[in-house]
Protein backbone atom coordinates (compact mmCIF):
# COMPACT_ATOMS: atom_id res chain seq x y z
CA UNK A 1 0.00 0.00 0.00
CA UNK A 2 1.12 3.52 -0.76
CA UNK A 3 0.58 5.96 2.07
CA UNK A 4 -0.06 9.48 0.94
CA UNK A 5 1.64 12.21 2.90
CA UNK A 6 -0.39 14.90 4.57
CA UNK A 7 -0.29 18.05 2.49
CA UNK A 8 1.19 20.60 4.86
CA UNK A 9 0.28 23.70 2.84
CA UNK A 10 -3.41 22.77 2.73
CA UNK A 11 -4.04 24.23 6.17
CA UNK A 12 -2.43 27.52 5.19
CA UNK A 13 -4.57 27.83 2.05
CA UNK A 14 -7.63 26.76 4.03
CA UNK A 15 -7.04 29.43 6.68
CA UNK A 16 -6.66 32.11 4.05
CA UNK A 17 -9.87 31.03 2.31
CA UNK A 18 -11.76 30.82 5.62
CA UNK A 19 -10.58 34.29 6.59
CA UNK A 20 -11.78 35.74 3.36
CA UNK A 21 -14.94 33.77 2.65
CA UNK A 22 -15.93 32.65 6.16
CA UNK A 23 -18.95 30.38 6.21
CA UNK A 24 -18.95 29.95 2.46
CA UNK A 25 -16.07 27.53 2.69
CA UNK A 26 -17.87 24.34 3.68
CA UNK A 27 -15.09 21.76 3.97
CA UNK A 28 -11.35 21.38 3.57
CA UNK A 29 -10.05 17.84 3.31
CA UNK A 30 -7.55 15.61 1.59
CA UNK A 31 -8.65 12.89 -0.81
CA UNK A 32 -5.72 10.58 -1.56
CA UNK A 33 -2.90 12.91 -2.61
CA UNK A 34 -5.19 15.75 -3.55
CA UNK A 35 -6.52 18.67 -1.48
CA UNK A 36 -10.28 19.20 -1.81
CA UNK A 37 -12.15 22.35 -0.86
CA UNK A 38 -15.95 22.47 -0.90
CA UNK A 39 -17.49 25.91 -1.24
CA UNK A 40 -20.96 27.41 -1.58
CA UNK A 41 -22.18 27.65 -5.14
CA UNK A 42 -22.89 31.36 -5.00
CA UNK A 43 -19.32 32.12 -3.94
CA UNK A 44 -17.59 29.97 -6.55
CA UNK A 45 -16.66 32.75 -8.94
CA UNK A 46 -15.14 34.87 -6.16
CA UNK A 47 -13.22 31.89 -4.78
CA UNK A 48 -11.86 30.97 -8.21
CA UNK A 49 -11.03 34.61 -8.92
CA UNK A 50 -9.24 34.93 -5.59
CA UNK A 51 -7.26 31.74 -6.15
CA UNK A 52 -6.29 32.84 -9.64
CA UNK A 53 -5.57 36.53 -9.18
CA UNK A 54 -4.34 36.94 -5.62
CA UNK A 55 -0.55 37.05 -5.58
CA UNK A 56 -0.38 34.85 -2.49
CA UNK A 57 -2.32 32.09 -4.29
CA UNK A 58 -1.31 31.90 -7.94
CA UNK A 59 -3.57 29.06 -9.06
CA UNK A 60 -3.54 30.38 -12.59
CA UNK A 61 -4.13 27.21 -14.57
CA UNK A 62 -7.51 25.51 -14.93
CA UNK A 63 -6.76 21.82 -15.39
CA UNK A 64 -10.22 20.28 -15.48
CA UNK A 65 -13.81 21.26 -15.04
CA UNK A 66 -16.29 18.47 -14.79
CA UNK A 67 -19.81 17.82 -13.62
CA UNK A 68 -21.24 14.96 -11.64
CA UNK A 69 -24.73 13.60 -11.03
CA UNK A 70 -25.55 11.82 -7.78
CA UNK A 71 -29.28 11.06 -7.68
CA UNK A 72 -29.03 9.50 -4.19
CA UNK A 73 -27.50 12.64 -2.74
CA UNK A 74 -30.86 14.33 -2.04
CA UNK A 75 -30.87 18.10 -2.24
CA UNK A 76 -27.37 18.11 -3.72
CA UNK A 77 -27.85 15.98 -6.79
CA UNK A 78 -25.36 17.79 -8.99
CA UNK A 79 -21.79 18.81 -8.45
CA UNK A 80 -19.11 20.61 -10.41
CA UNK A 81 -15.46 19.88 -9.78
CA UNK A 82 -12.77 22.39 -10.72
CA UNK A 83 -9.12 21.43 -10.57
CA UNK A 84 -6.63 24.25 -10.44
CA UNK A 85 -2.87 24.15 -10.73
CA UNK A 86 -0.27 26.50 -9.36
CA UNK A 87 2.51 25.70 -11.79
CA UNK A 88 5.20 27.68 -10.03
CA UNK A 89 4.89 25.85 -6.71
CA UNK A 90 3.42 22.73 -8.34
CA UNK A 91 0.37 22.69 -6.11
CA UNK A 92 -2.94 21.36 -7.27
CA UNK A 93 -6.31 22.12 -5.76
CA UNK A 94 -9.75 20.63 -6.26
CA UNK A 95 -12.74 22.91 -5.69
CA UNK A 96 -16.21 21.41 -5.48
CA UNK A 97 -19.65 22.92 -5.49
CA UNK A 98 -22.91 21.07 -4.94
CA UNK A 99 -26.37 22.07 -6.06
CA UNK A 100 -29.90 20.80 -6.15
CA UNK A 101 -31.44 19.54 -9.37
CA UNK A 102 -33.99 22.34 -9.20
CA UNK A 103 -31.37 25.03 -9.62
CA UNK A 104 -28.66 24.25 -12.13
CA UNK A 105 -27.56 27.84 -12.63
CA UNK A 106 -23.82 28.16 -12.14
CA UNK A 107 -21.74 31.28 -12.68
CA UNK A 108 -19.52 30.77 -15.71
CA UNK A 109 -15.75 30.75 -15.30
CA UNK A 110 -15.18 31.96 -18.85
CA UNK A 111 -14.42 35.47 -17.57
CA UNK A 112 -11.41 34.04 -15.70
CA UNK A 113 -10.19 31.44 -18.20
CA UNK A 114 -11.08 31.35 -21.89
CA UNK A 115 -10.44 27.61 -21.76
CA UNK A 116 -13.53 27.20 -19.56
CA UNK A 117 -15.60 27.89 -22.67
CA UNK A 118 -15.53 24.43 -24.19
CA UNK A 119 -15.24 22.68 -20.83
CA UNK A 120 -18.49 24.30 -19.74
CA UNK A 121 -20.14 23.62 -23.05
CA UNK A 122 -19.25 19.95 -22.62
CA UNK A 123 -20.69 19.79 -19.11
CA UNK A 124 -23.82 21.61 -20.30
CA UNK A 125 -24.10 19.05 -23.06
CA UNK A 126 -23.64 16.11 -20.70
CA UNK A 127 -25.54 17.25 -17.60
CA UNK A 128 -27.54 20.35 -18.48
CA UNK A 129 -25.89 22.89 -16.19
CA UNK A 130 -26.86 26.43 -17.05
CA UNK A 131 -23.65 28.43 -16.96
CA UNK A 132 -24.76 32.01 -16.38
CA UNK A 133 -22.62 34.46 -18.32
CA UNK A 134 -21.29 31.93 -20.82
CA UNK A 135 -20.90 33.59 -24.23
CA UNK A 136 -22.04 30.65 -26.33
CA UNK A 137 -23.78 27.90 -24.38
CA UNK A 138 -24.55 25.29 -27.03
CA UNK A 139 -24.07 21.55 -27.21
CA UNK A 140 -20.58 20.61 -28.32
CA UNK A 141 -20.18 16.85 -28.71
CA UNK A 142 -23.77 15.69 -29.16
CA UNK A 143 -26.07 16.89 -31.89
CA UNK A 144 -28.11 20.03 -31.37
CA UNK A 145 -31.43 18.19 -31.78
CA UNK A 146 -30.83 16.00 -28.73
CA UNK A 147 -33.50 16.70 -26.11
CA UNK A 148 -31.88 15.28 -22.99
CA UNK A 149 -28.56 15.37 -21.18
CA UNK A 150 -27.12 11.89 -21.56
CA UNK A 151 -24.62 11.72 -18.67
CA UNK A 152 -27.37 11.95 -16.06
CA UNK A 153 -27.73 8.72 -14.20
CA UNK A 154 -31.36 8.09 -15.16
CA UNK A 155 -30.42 7.47 -18.77
CA UNK A 156 -29.20 3.94 -19.45
CA UNK A 157 -26.31 3.31 -21.76
CA UNK A 158 -28.42 1.54 -24.34
CA UNK A 159 -32.00 1.72 -25.45
CA UNK A 160 -34.15 -0.07 -22.85
CA UNK A 161 -36.32 -1.44 -25.60
CA UNK A 162 -33.64 -3.87 -26.68
CA UNK A 163 -34.08 -7.45 -25.58
CA UNK A 164 -31.36 -9.04 -27.67
CA UNK A 165 -28.61 -7.97 -25.28
CA UNK A 166 -29.68 -9.28 -21.89
CA UNK A 167 -26.79 -8.97 -19.45
CA UNK A 168 -28.84 -9.09 -16.27
CA UNK A 169 -27.22 -12.30 -15.06
CA UNK A 170 -23.89 -10.60 -14.51
CA UNK A 171 -25.27 -7.37 -13.19
CA UNK A 172 -24.04 -4.99 -15.80
CA UNK B 1 -41.77 46.51 -53.51
CA UNK B 2 -38.19 45.40 -53.56
CA UNK B 3 -36.09 46.60 -50.69
CA UNK B 4 -32.85 47.81 -52.16
CA UNK B 5 -31.47 49.03 -48.89
CA UNK B 6 -28.93 46.26 -48.56
CA UNK B 7 -27.60 46.67 -52.04
CA UNK B 8 -27.01 50.38 -51.58
CA UNK B 9 -24.93 50.16 -48.40
CA UNK B 10 -21.47 49.06 -49.46
CA UNK B 11 -20.27 46.26 -47.20
CA UNK B 12 -17.13 44.28 -47.50
CA UNK B 13 -17.78 40.98 -49.18
CA UNK B 14 -16.57 37.93 -47.32
CA UNK B 15 -16.53 34.41 -48.64
CA UNK B 16 -17.73 31.64 -46.37
CA UNK B 17 -15.62 28.56 -46.81
CA UNK B 18 -16.58 25.21 -45.38
CA UNK B 19 -13.39 23.33 -44.53
CA UNK B 20 -14.18 19.76 -43.64
CA UNK B 21 -15.57 17.65 -41.99
CA UNK B 22 -13.76 15.21 -44.27
CA UNK B 23 -11.09 17.22 -45.96
CA UNK B 24 -7.84 15.43 -46.83
CA UNK B 25 -5.75 18.28 -45.47
CA UNK B 26 -7.19 18.22 -41.97
CA UNK B 27 -6.07 14.66 -41.10
CA UNK B 28 -9.21 13.70 -39.26
CA UNK B 29 -12.80 14.73 -38.96
CA UNK B 30 -12.72 18.44 -38.21
CA UNK B 31 -15.11 20.99 -39.59
CA UNK B 32 -14.30 24.67 -39.69
CA UNK B 33 -16.51 27.31 -41.18
CA UNK B 34 -14.10 29.99 -42.24
CA UNK B 35 -14.92 33.55 -43.15
CA UNK B 36 -12.42 34.55 -45.80
CA UNK B 37 -11.28 37.91 -47.10
CA UNK B 38 -9.52 36.77 -50.23
CA UNK B 39 -7.01 34.31 -48.89
CA UNK B 40 -6.96 35.75 -45.38
CA UNK B 41 -8.93 34.03 -42.63
CA UNK B 42 -11.15 36.57 -40.87
CA UNK B 43 -12.80 34.21 -38.44
CA UNK B 44 -13.29 30.51 -37.95
CA UNK B 45 -15.90 28.45 -36.23
CA UNK B 46 -14.96 24.87 -35.45
CA UNK B 47 -17.58 22.19 -35.09
CA UNK B 48 -16.52 19.05 -33.26
CA UNK B 49 -18.14 15.85 -32.10
CA UNK B 50 -18.29 13.93 -35.37
CA UNK B 51 -16.84 10.80 -33.81
CA UNK B 52 -18.14 11.25 -30.28
CA UNK B 53 -18.50 7.80 -28.72
CA UNK B 54 -19.50 8.80 -25.17
CA UNK B 55 -16.46 7.28 -23.48
CA UNK B 56 -17.29 8.87 -20.14
CA UNK B 57 -20.76 7.30 -20.16
CA UNK B 58 -19.40 4.01 -21.48
CA UNK B 59 -16.87 3.87 -18.64
CA UNK B 60 -19.65 4.10 -16.05
CA UNK B 61 -20.97 0.78 -17.31
CA UNK B 62 -17.78 -1.23 -17.51
CA UNK B 63 -15.57 -2.98 -14.97
CA UNK B 64 -12.24 -1.32 -14.38
CA UNK B 65 -10.11 -3.66 -16.47
CA UNK B 66 -12.45 -3.32 -19.45
CA UNK B 67 -11.93 0.44 -19.65
CA UNK B 68 -8.33 0.15 -20.87
CA UNK B 69 -9.41 -0.71 -24.44
CA UNK B 70 -11.58 2.42 -24.46
CA UNK B 71 -8.58 4.57 -23.68
CA UNK B 72 -6.81 3.12 -26.74
CA UNK B 73 -9.32 4.87 -28.93
CA UNK B 74 -8.60 8.34 -27.60
CA UNK B 75 -5.19 9.35 -28.87
CA UNK B 76 -4.67 6.36 -31.10
CA UNK B 77 -1.26 7.62 -32.24
CA UNK B 78 0.14 6.91 -28.76
CA UNK B 79 -2.31 4.42 -27.32
CA UNK B 80 0.10 2.81 -24.78
CA UNK B 81 0.43 6.12 -22.89
CA UNK B 82 -3.34 6.22 -22.47
CA UNK B 83 -3.40 2.58 -21.31
CA UNK B 84 -0.68 3.15 -18.74
CA UNK B 85 -2.34 6.35 -17.56
CA UNK B 86 -5.52 4.44 -16.87
CA UNK B 87 -3.76 1.57 -15.11
CA UNK B 88 -1.86 4.01 -12.92
CA UNK B 89 -5.08 5.80 -12.01
CA UNK B 90 -6.66 2.56 -10.81
CA UNK B 91 -3.44 1.59 -9.04
CA UNK B 92 -3.53 4.88 -7.17
CA UNK B 93 -7.14 4.22 -6.18
CA UNK B 94 -6.50 0.71 -4.89
CA UNK B 95 -3.15 1.66 -3.36
CA UNK B 96 -0.95 -0.71 -5.30
CA UNK B 97 2.75 -0.22 -5.86
CA UNK B 98 4.04 -1.63 -9.11
CA UNK B 99 7.46 -3.36 -9.09
CA UNK B 100 10.39 -1.40 -10.51
CA UNK B 101 10.86 -3.70 -13.48
CA UNK B 102 7.28 -3.20 -14.64
CA UNK B 103 7.66 0.55 -14.18
CA UNK B 104 10.77 0.59 -16.37
CA UNK B 105 9.04 -1.55 -18.98
CA UNK B 106 6.17 0.91 -18.95
CA UNK B 107 8.57 3.79 -19.43
CA UNK B 108 10.11 2.09 -22.47
CA UNK B 109 6.69 1.47 -24.02
CA UNK B 110 5.47 4.97 -23.26
CA UNK B 111 8.55 6.63 -24.70
CA UNK B 112 8.32 4.50 -27.85
CA UNK B 113 4.72 5.63 -28.16
CA UNK B 114 5.77 9.24 -27.72
CA UNK B 115 8.32 8.88 -30.51
CA UNK B 116 5.67 7.31 -32.76
CA UNK B 117 3.25 10.13 -31.94
CA UNK B 118 5.81 12.85 -32.63
CA UNK B 119 6.93 11.14 -35.84
CA UNK B 120 3.38 11.36 -37.16
CA UNK B 121 2.93 14.98 -36.17
CA UNK B 122 6.31 16.25 -37.35
CA UNK B 123 6.30 14.41 -40.64
CA UNK B 124 2.78 15.59 -41.38
CA UNK B 125 3.87 19.17 -40.80
CA UNK B 126 6.43 18.45 -43.49
CA UNK B 127 3.78 17.04 -45.82
CA UNK B 128 1.57 20.08 -45.37
CA UNK B 129 4.43 22.34 -46.41
CA UNK B 130 4.91 20.20 -49.50
CA UNK B 131 7.87 18.08 -48.35
CA UNK B 132 6.70 14.52 -48.78
CA UNK B 133 10.04 12.75 -48.70
CA UNK B 134 10.73 13.28 -44.98
CA UNK B 135 7.39 11.72 -44.22
CA UNK B 136 8.13 8.71 -46.38
CA UNK B 137 11.54 8.10 -44.83
CA UNK B 138 10.64 8.53 -41.18
CA UNK B 139 7.41 6.54 -41.36
CA UNK B 140 9.51 3.43 -41.75
CA UNK B 141 10.66 3.99 -38.16
CA UNK B 142 7.11 4.24 -36.91
CA UNK B 143 6.50 0.90 -38.51
CA UNK B 144 9.42 -0.54 -36.55
CA UNK B 145 8.00 0.84 -33.30
CA UNK B 146 4.69 -0.82 -34.09
CA UNK B 147 6.53 -4.06 -34.68
CA UNK B 148 7.97 -3.80 -31.17
CA UNK B 149 4.47 -3.20 -29.81
CA UNK B 150 3.26 -6.21 -31.73
CA UNK B 151 5.97 -8.30 -30.15
CA UNK B 152 5.21 -6.98 -26.67
CA UNK B 153 1.43 -7.14 -26.61
CA UNK B 154 0.21 -8.56 -29.91
CA UNK B 155 -1.40 -5.43 -31.26
CA UNK B 156 -0.08 -2.50 -33.23
CA UNK B 157 -2.31 0.53 -33.03
CA UNK B 158 -4.88 -0.06 -30.27
CA UNK B 159 -2.49 -1.84 -27.99
CA UNK B 160 -4.38 -2.40 -24.72
CA UNK B 161 -1.02 -3.13 -23.13
CA UNK B 162 -0.19 -3.34 -19.45
CA UNK B 163 -2.56 -4.49 -16.77
CA UNK B 164 -3.75 -3.06 -13.48
CA UNK B 165 -0.85 -3.98 -11.23
CA UNK B 166 1.93 -4.37 -13.77
CA UNK B 167 2.60 -5.69 -17.25
CA UNK B 168 0.83 -8.65 -18.78
CA UNK B 169 4.05 -10.42 -19.79
CA UNK B 170 7.77 -9.84 -19.87
CA UNK B 171 9.45 -8.65 -23.06
CA UNK B 172 10.34 -11.64 -25.19
CA UNK B 173 13.90 -12.09 -26.51
CA UNK B 174 12.61 -11.11 -29.96
CA UNK B 175 11.16 -7.93 -28.49
CA UNK B 176 14.50 -7.11 -26.86
CA UNK B 177 16.31 -7.75 -30.12
CA UNK B 178 13.92 -5.51 -32.03
CA UNK B 179 14.20 -2.83 -29.37
CA UNK B 180 17.99 -2.91 -29.47
CA UNK B 181 17.99 -2.76 -33.25
CA UNK B 182 15.61 0.18 -33.19
CA UNK B 183 17.63 2.11 -30.62
CA UNK B 184 20.78 1.52 -32.65
CA UNK B 185 19.38 2.53 -36.03
CA UNK B 186 16.90 5.24 -35.15
CA UNK B 187 19.40 8.11 -34.52
CA UNK B 188 20.69 7.99 -38.09
CA UNK B 189 17.17 8.03 -39.49
CA UNK B 190 16.07 10.87 -37.25
CA UNK B 191 19.21 12.79 -38.20
CA UNK B 192 18.32 12.31 -41.85
CA UNK B 193 14.79 13.58 -41.22
CA UNK B 194 16.17 16.56 -39.33
CA UNK B 195 18.55 17.48 -42.10
CA UNK B 196 15.70 17.39 -44.62
CA UNK B 197 13.63 19.99 -42.81
CA UNK B 198 15.24 21.89 -39.95
CA UNK B 199 17.36 24.35 -41.95
CA UNK B 200 15.35 24.01 -45.14
CA UNK B 201 14.66 27.52 -46.42
CA UNK B 202 11.22 26.72 -47.82
CA UNK B 203 10.20 24.88 -44.67
CA UNK B 204 11.40 27.71 -42.44
CA UNK B 205 9.59 30.33 -44.51
CA UNK B 206 6.41 28.32 -44.37
CA UNK B 207 6.47 27.65 -40.62
CA UNK B 208 8.20 30.51 -38.78
CA UNK B 209 5.61 32.95 -37.38
CA UNK B 210 2.76 30.79 -38.57
CA UNK B 211 -0.01 30.24 -36.03
CA UNK B 212 1.88 31.73 -33.08
CA UNK B 213 0.52 31.85 -29.55
CA UNK B 214 2.02 33.67 -26.57
CA UNK B 215 2.77 31.93 -23.31
CA UNK B 216 0.04 33.88 -21.47
CA UNK B 217 -2.58 32.97 -24.04
CA UNK B 218 -1.43 29.36 -24.11
CA UNK B 219 -1.82 29.08 -20.34
CA UNK B 220 -5.19 30.84 -20.41
CA UNK B 221 -6.37 28.40 -23.05
CA UNK B 222 -5.20 25.41 -21.03
CA UNK B 223 -2.41 24.33 -23.38
CA UNK B 224 -0.20 21.51 -22.18
CA UNK B 225 2.43 19.31 -23.72
CA UNK B 226 4.65 20.25 -26.66
CA UNK B 227 2.35 23.11 -27.70
CA UNK B 228 2.74 24.82 -24.33
CA UNK B 229 6.47 24.15 -24.24
CA UNK B 230 6.83 25.66 -27.71
CA UNK B 231 5.36 28.86 -26.27
CA UNK B 232 8.13 28.85 -23.66
CA UNK B 233 6.59 27.31 -20.53
CA UNK B 234 8.60 24.37 -19.22
CA UNK B 235 5.68 22.36 -17.90
CA UNK B 236 5.98 18.61 -18.24
CA UNK B 237 4.01 16.18 -16.08
CA UNK B 238 6.91 13.73 -16.15
CA UNK B 239 8.99 16.25 -14.21
CA UNK B 240 6.35 18.05 -12.16
CA UNK B 241 4.52 14.96 -10.90
CA UNK B 242 6.77 12.02 -11.73
CA UNK B 243 5.00 8.72 -12.20
CA UNK B 244 6.28 5.28 -13.12
CA UNK B 245 9.86 6.06 -11.96
CA UNK B 246 10.43 8.99 -14.30
CA UNK B 247 12.41 10.57 -11.47
CA UNK B 248 15.13 7.94 -12.10
CA UNK B 249 15.90 9.22 -15.57
CA UNK B 250 17.96 12.11 -16.78
CA UNK B 251 16.35 14.07 -19.56
CA UNK B 252 15.87 17.63 -20.76
CA UNK B 253 12.64 19.45 -21.43
CA UNK B 254 12.97 21.43 -24.67
CA UNK B 255 11.17 24.76 -24.79
CA UNK B 256 10.52 27.15 -27.66
CA UNK B 257 10.24 30.92 -27.68
CA UNK B 258 7.61 32.05 -30.17
CA UNK B 259 5.01 29.32 -29.91
CA UNK B 260 4.73 29.15 -33.69
CA UNK B 261 4.58 26.14 -35.96
CA UNK B 262 8.35 25.94 -36.31
CA UNK B 263 8.82 25.91 -32.54
CA UNK B 264 6.21 23.21 -32.11
CA UNK B 265 8.00 21.19 -34.76
CA UNK B 266 11.38 21.69 -33.10
CA UNK B 267 10.13 20.90 -29.59
CA UNK B 268 8.73 17.59 -30.82
CA UNK B 269 11.91 16.82 -32.67
CA UNK B 270 14.03 17.37 -29.58
CA UNK B 271 11.60 15.38 -27.46
CA UNK B 272 12.19 12.41 -29.73
CA UNK B 273 15.92 12.59 -28.95
CA UNK B 274 15.14 12.86 -25.24
CA UNK B 275 12.72 9.92 -25.42
CA UNK B 276 15.39 7.88 -27.13
CA UNK B 277 17.80 8.70 -24.33
CA UNK B 278 15.20 7.68 -21.72
CA UNK B 279 14.68 4.37 -23.51
CA UNK B 280 18.44 3.74 -23.54
CA UNK B 281 18.71 4.53 -19.82
CA UNK B 282 15.77 2.26 -19.01
CA UNK B 283 17.25 -0.57 -21.05
CA UNK B 284 20.63 -0.16 -19.41
CA UNK B 285 19.31 0.01 -15.84
CA UNK B 286 16.46 -2.46 -16.25
CA UNK B 287 16.02 -4.03 -12.80
CA UNK B 288 15.25 -7.69 -12.30
CA UNK B 289 12.26 -8.89 -10.40
CA UNK B 290 8.57 -9.50 -10.84
CA UNK B 291 6.59 -7.70 -13.50
CA UNK B 292 3.38 -7.39 -11.53
CA UNK B 293 2.34 -6.45 -8.03
CA UNK B 294 0.60 -8.76 -5.62
CA UNK B 295 -2.96 -7.69 -6.37
CA UNK B 296 -4.76 -10.97 -7.11
CA UNK B 297 -8.16 -9.24 -7.26
CA UNK B 298 -7.02 -7.27 -10.28
CA UNK B 299 -4.18 -9.07 -11.99
CA UNK B 300 -5.14 -12.20 -13.93
CA UNK B 301 -3.40 -15.28 -12.47
CA UNK B 302 -1.09 -17.42 -14.63
CA UNK B 303 -3.02 -19.87 -16.78
CA UNK B 304 -1.47 -23.01 -15.26
CA UNK B 305 -2.60 -21.85 -11.78
CA UNK B 306 -6.13 -21.32 -13.06
CA UNK B 307 -6.25 -24.96 -14.14
CA UNK B 308 -4.76 -26.33 -10.95
CA UNK B 309 -5.55 -23.99 -8.03
CA UNK B 310 -8.88 -23.03 -6.57
CA UNK B 311 -8.01 -19.43 -5.57
CA UNK B 312 -6.57 -18.65 -8.95
CA UNK B 313 -9.68 -20.02 -10.61
CA UNK B 314 -11.93 -17.87 -8.41
CA UNK B 315 -9.88 -14.75 -9.08
CA UNK B 316 -9.81 -15.46 -12.81
CA UNK B 317 -13.59 -15.77 -12.83
CA UNK B 318 -14.11 -12.65 -10.73
CA UNK B 319 -11.79 -10.51 -12.85
CA UNK B 320 -13.24 -11.68 -16.14
CA UNK B 321 -16.79 -11.15 -14.91
CA UNK B 322 -15.82 -7.74 -13.55
CA UNK B 323 -16.52 -8.46 -9.88
CA UNK B 324 -13.56 -6.76 -8.27
CA UNK B 325 -13.84 -4.95 -4.96
CA UNK B 326 -12.72 -1.39 -5.40
CA UNK B 327 -12.46 1.03 -2.49
CA UNK B 328 -14.49 4.21 -2.38
CA UNK B 329 -12.61 7.33 -3.25
CA UNK B 330 -11.70 9.85 -5.87
CA UNK B 331 -8.34 10.18 -7.55
CA UNK B 332 -6.81 12.29 -10.26
CA UNK B 333 -3.85 11.00 -12.14
CA UNK B 334 -2.17 12.73 -15.03
CA UNK B 335 0.40 11.46 -17.49
CA UNK B 336 2.32 13.32 -20.16
CA UNK B 337 0.51 12.12 -23.25
CA UNK B 338 1.63 12.59 -26.83
CA UNK B 339 0.05 16.02 -26.95
CA UNK B 340 -0.29 17.16 -23.38
CA UNK B 341 -1.47 16.41 -19.89
CA UNK B 342 -3.79 13.44 -20.16
CA UNK B 343 -5.73 13.30 -16.91
CA UNK B 344 -8.12 10.78 -15.46
CA UNK B 345 -10.45 11.98 -12.73
CA UNK B 346 -11.97 8.84 -11.31
CA UNK B 347 -14.72 8.69 -8.69
CA UNK B 348 -15.53 5.31 -7.22
CA UNK B 349 -18.49 4.58 -4.97
CA UNK B 350 -17.30 1.08 -4.23
CA UNK B 351 -19.24 -0.43 -7.10
CA UNK B 352 -17.97 -2.61 -9.90
CA UNK B 353 -17.81 0.24 -12.35
CA UNK B 354 -16.55 3.78 -11.88
CA UNK B 355 -19.19 6.16 -10.58
CA UNK B 356 -17.76 8.90 -12.75
CA UNK B 357 -14.74 9.07 -14.99
CA UNK B 358 -13.76 12.40 -16.41
CA UNK B 359 -11.10 12.37 -19.08
CA UNK B 360 -8.92 15.43 -19.42
CA UNK B 361 -8.21 15.22 -23.10
CA UNK B 362 -5.49 17.72 -23.97
CA UNK B 363 -6.57 18.39 -27.54
CA UNK B 364 -10.17 19.01 -26.61
CA UNK B 365 -8.96 21.75 -24.33
CA UNK B 366 -6.45 23.44 -26.59
CA UNK B 367 -8.26 23.08 -29.90
CA UNK B 368 -10.59 25.89 -28.86
CA UNK B 369 -7.73 28.33 -29.34
CA UNK B 370 -7.51 27.36 -33.01
CA UNK B 371 -9.70 30.24 -34.36
CA UNK B 372 -7.60 32.65 -32.33
CA UNK B 373 -4.37 31.27 -33.76
CA UNK B 374 -5.31 31.32 -37.44
CA UNK B 375 -7.04 34.70 -37.45
CA UNK B 376 -5.38 37.03 -39.93
CA UNK B 377 -3.31 34.30 -41.53
CA UNK B 378 -3.59 32.59 -44.87
CA UNK B 379 -5.75 29.55 -45.51
CA UNK B 380 -2.71 27.38 -46.20
CA UNK B 381 -1.24 28.48 -42.87
CA UNK B 382 -4.46 27.50 -41.13
CA UNK B 383 -3.98 23.94 -42.42
CA UNK B 384 -0.40 23.94 -41.23
CA UNK B 385 -1.34 25.30 -37.80
CA UNK B 386 -3.85 22.54 -37.33
CA UNK B 387 -1.40 19.79 -38.16
CA UNK B 388 1.26 21.34 -35.92
CA UNK B 389 -1.15 21.40 -32.97
CA UNK B 390 -1.41 17.61 -33.21
CA UNK B 391 -5.16 17.48 -32.76
CA UNK B 392 -6.29 13.86 -32.84
CA UNK B 393 -9.96 13.41 -33.70
CA UNK B 394 -10.38 10.39 -31.45
CA UNK B 395 -9.18 12.28 -28.42
CA UNK B 396 -10.94 15.51 -29.32
CA UNK B 397 -14.36 13.90 -29.48
CA UNK B 398 -13.81 11.04 -27.01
Amino acid sequence: MIAFLQIEWLEEVGTQLRERFGEQVLAIEQAYDFPVIVVEKKAILEVLGFLKNDPSMGYTFLTTLCGMHMPEHKGQEFAIVYQLHNMQLNRRLRIKIFMSENDLNVPSATSLWPTANWMERQEYDFFGFNFVGHPDLRRILNMDEMNYHPMRKQYPLEDLGRHDKDDSMFGR
Amino acid sequence: MVDNQNILTPEKDYVTLNLGPTHPATHGIFQNILKMDGEIVVSAEPTIGYIHRAFEKLAEHRPYNQIAPITDRMNYCSAPINNMGWHMTVEKLIGCEVPKRAQYMRVIIMELARIADHIICDSVIGVDTGALSGFLYIFQERELIYEIFEEVCGARLTTNTGRIGGMERDFSPVAWAKLEKFVKEFPAKLKEFESLLVRNRIFMDRTINVGPISAEMALAYGFTGPNLRAAGVDYDVRVMNPYSSYEDFQFDIPVGTNGDTYDRFMVRLEEMWQSLSIIQQAMKNMPDGPIYADVPEFYLPPKEDVYSKMEALIYQFKIVMGEMDVPKGEVYHAVEGGNGELGFYLVSDGGRTPFRLHLRRPCFIYYQAYPEMIKGGMLSDAILTMSSMNVIAGELDA
